[in-house]
């Protein structure tokens, strides 16, 4: 090893120090934003010593470095908040399908590799190829360029179970004789890529949390594996962080949703439609204008408000956030509770709120407003259904039950601001609509808050 | 023994991340996705050791093409995750964007 190379790989090690710092400080709002630059700061420092590396084609590496920065900038700049889900789900595809492509490169310039090497190079091939094509497909389905709806075909487990069986016979194949089977990789390469696609187009919309963190681990553990490859320190303790942050992000909206991750993956959940609980809890469904509501919330000393996905669809975390601060001149305590797997990905809604100015302790998690939801006078709940549906916690037979919920049913006075009366994801009706203390107020999420927002003012 | 050393390195990163990641709050889990995104572009590390003046047509390729999207997710997921970060903010912090 030569004093170059030494000195690089020390400077990796400060990298990854940037790195741990860095997501140290994302524990707490105040810090996070300069965590987020010394991890940036870890980053540019490893790109630009990595160019000191005798023998870099220099001409190529400018082509990719330049149409790449202007791609990621202007994407990062021209995104909406609402549609951050698929952002990230592209940005993922891009890092999985990076690490393939390397690992290719790798293979394609030597491929005399040890049992080990080709075992690696597989492995990083397999799982950037999944990541990428499984990060498309997530991507097509937020943006609903495809429908958002879990797809499932009859055999799907056993298509997929032969998928996996064929990469693992090809992975073994390949590491035996690397140096004579550029076939087998070219064929490992394609099964990703099919793998990605028929293991997330059964997953189905409010599902999307969970593949998106699956697949955040996904990239970072394609790229320690590339790590493995080139036997890279910095690679691998990058990834191997990412891999755990995505596992981590993973198993909370598991466990959110009451539901193994296998459950997940593999039951195609929301597609079959749900006889139990439908039909039998029908009552009286309160309707309310917004003048009505108005007056309700006008009497309340506390308020909170529940968003869902509904919220992103309508846009309206502007005008809610002015109805919070219109409440709050009226001396209503107001809190925003908010469910762990409400909206599209891991924290969606913060971020929106956060985007309209909501103060973020203001932002109060599931755990701590139910013990106090009973001192609540009105909750509002605004394009979230299954997340506030007690069926979850006293229907044994409902598809959702053990799911913990934001207890609304608990307070005073619940508003629910709904399109209609067709049920959420689930497929479930909602016993919440039918309680004797919720009023229904119909209409498009915005319409409806903007309709509040003039009541107050016109006061 | 090499591998050995590898090895060693990535389960006590794996460790570490998951008692790093633990104390992450759920209001920042979305800027926690995309900065740990960025971060799984060090791919792009890799990319650029790949590039070298001796390479095959089709190395030059892939390396490209490699370099190309990890940049992307680089930058991008760095540039997001700070755009989403500065909006998160107290109402005494009187930042006024």
């Amino acid at each position: 090893m030569n004093i170059t190379t030494l000195l690089i790989n020390f400077a990796y090690i400060v990298s990854a120090g940037l790195f741990i710092f860095g997501l140290k400080m994302l524990s707490h709002p105040s810090t996070a934003r300069r965590g987020n630059m010394l991890s940036a700061l870890g980053m540019l420092l490893a790109i630009v010593v990595t160019l000191f590396y005798s023998g870099l084609d220099y001409k190529w590496i400018v082509v990719g470095v330049v149409i790449g920065t202007v791609i990621g900038l202007v994407a990062a700049y021209k995104v909406q908040m609402t549609s951050m889900p698929e952002m990230v789900a592209l940005f993922n595809g891009f890092g999985g399908i990076a690490s393939l492509l390397l690992a290719w490169s790798e293979y394609h310039q030597h491929p005399e590799l040890s049992v080990f090497i080709a075992l690696v190079t597989v492995l990083t091939a397999f799982v950037g190829g999944i990541t990428f094509s499984g990060s498309m497909v997530a991507f097509g389905k937020l943006a609903e360029i495809m429908p958002s709806k879990a797809i499932v075909f009859s055999g799907q487990h056993i298509v997929n179970g032969a998928i996996l069986l064929a990469a693992l016979v090809s992975g073994v194949l390949f590491a035996v004789n690397p140096e004579t089977s550029y076939a087998i990789f070219m064929v490992i390469v394609v099964v990703a890529l099919l793998f990605g696609v028929t293991s997330v187009i059964p997953i189905g919309g409010a599902d999307m949390p969970v593949v998106i963190s699956l697949l955040n681990s996904y990239s970072g553990l394609a790229a320690c594996a590339a790590g493995f490859v080139i036997s890279n320190n910095i690679l691998i303790v990058a990834g191997a962080l990412v891999g755990a942050s995505g596992i981590i992000l993973t198993n909370i909206m598991c466990k959110a949703m009451n539901r193994s991750l296998a459950n997940v993956l593999f039951s195609g959940f929301g597609s079959v439609v749900q006889a139990t609980g439908s039909g039998e809890q029908q009552g009286e469904v309160r309707p309310a204008t917004a003048e009505d509501v108005y007056y309700i919330l006008e009497a309340a000393d506390s308020v909170a408000i529940v968003p869902g996905y509904g919220l992103a669809v309508a846009q309206a975390q502007h005008v809610t956030r002015e109805l919070g601060e219109l409440l709050e001149a009226n001396d209503t305590e107001v809190s925003y509770a908010i469910h762990p797997v409400a909206g599209r990905m891991p924290g969606h809604m913060n971020v929106l709120l956060a985007e309209a100015n909501v103060s973020y302790d203001q932002l109060v998690e599931m755990d701590d407003i139910n013990p106090r939801m009973d001192t609540i006078d009105v909750c509002i709940v605004i394009g979230a259904n299954d997340v506030v549906n007690p069926a979850a916690l006293n229907d044994e037979s409902s598809p959702i039950y053990g799911m913990p919920i934001i207890e609304t049913h608990q307070a005073k006075t619940v508003i629910v601001l709904k399109r209609s009366m067709n049920p959420g994801f689930a497929g479930i009706q909602n016993a919440l609509f039918f309680n004797p203390n919720t009023r229904m107020y119909f209409g498009d999420a915005k319409a409806s808050i903007q309709a509040l927002v003039a009541e107050f003012k016109s006061d | 023994m090499e591998p050995v050393f590898l090895t060693f390195i990535f389960v006590l990163t794996i460790f570490l991340g998951f008692e790093l990641i633990s104390k992450v709050p759920s209001t920042l889990h979305t800027p926690l996705m995309s900065g740990s995104n960025a971060i799984s572009g060090i791919t792009l590390i890799g990319s650029l050791t790949s590039l070298r003046t001796d390479n095959m047509t089709l190395a030059i390729i892939l390396g490209t093409l490699a370099v190309t999207f990890a940049t992307i997710n680089v930058v991008g997921g760095y540039a997001v995750t700070n755009r989403m970060l500065a909006m998160f903010k107290k109402k005494d912090d009187g930042g006024a964007k």
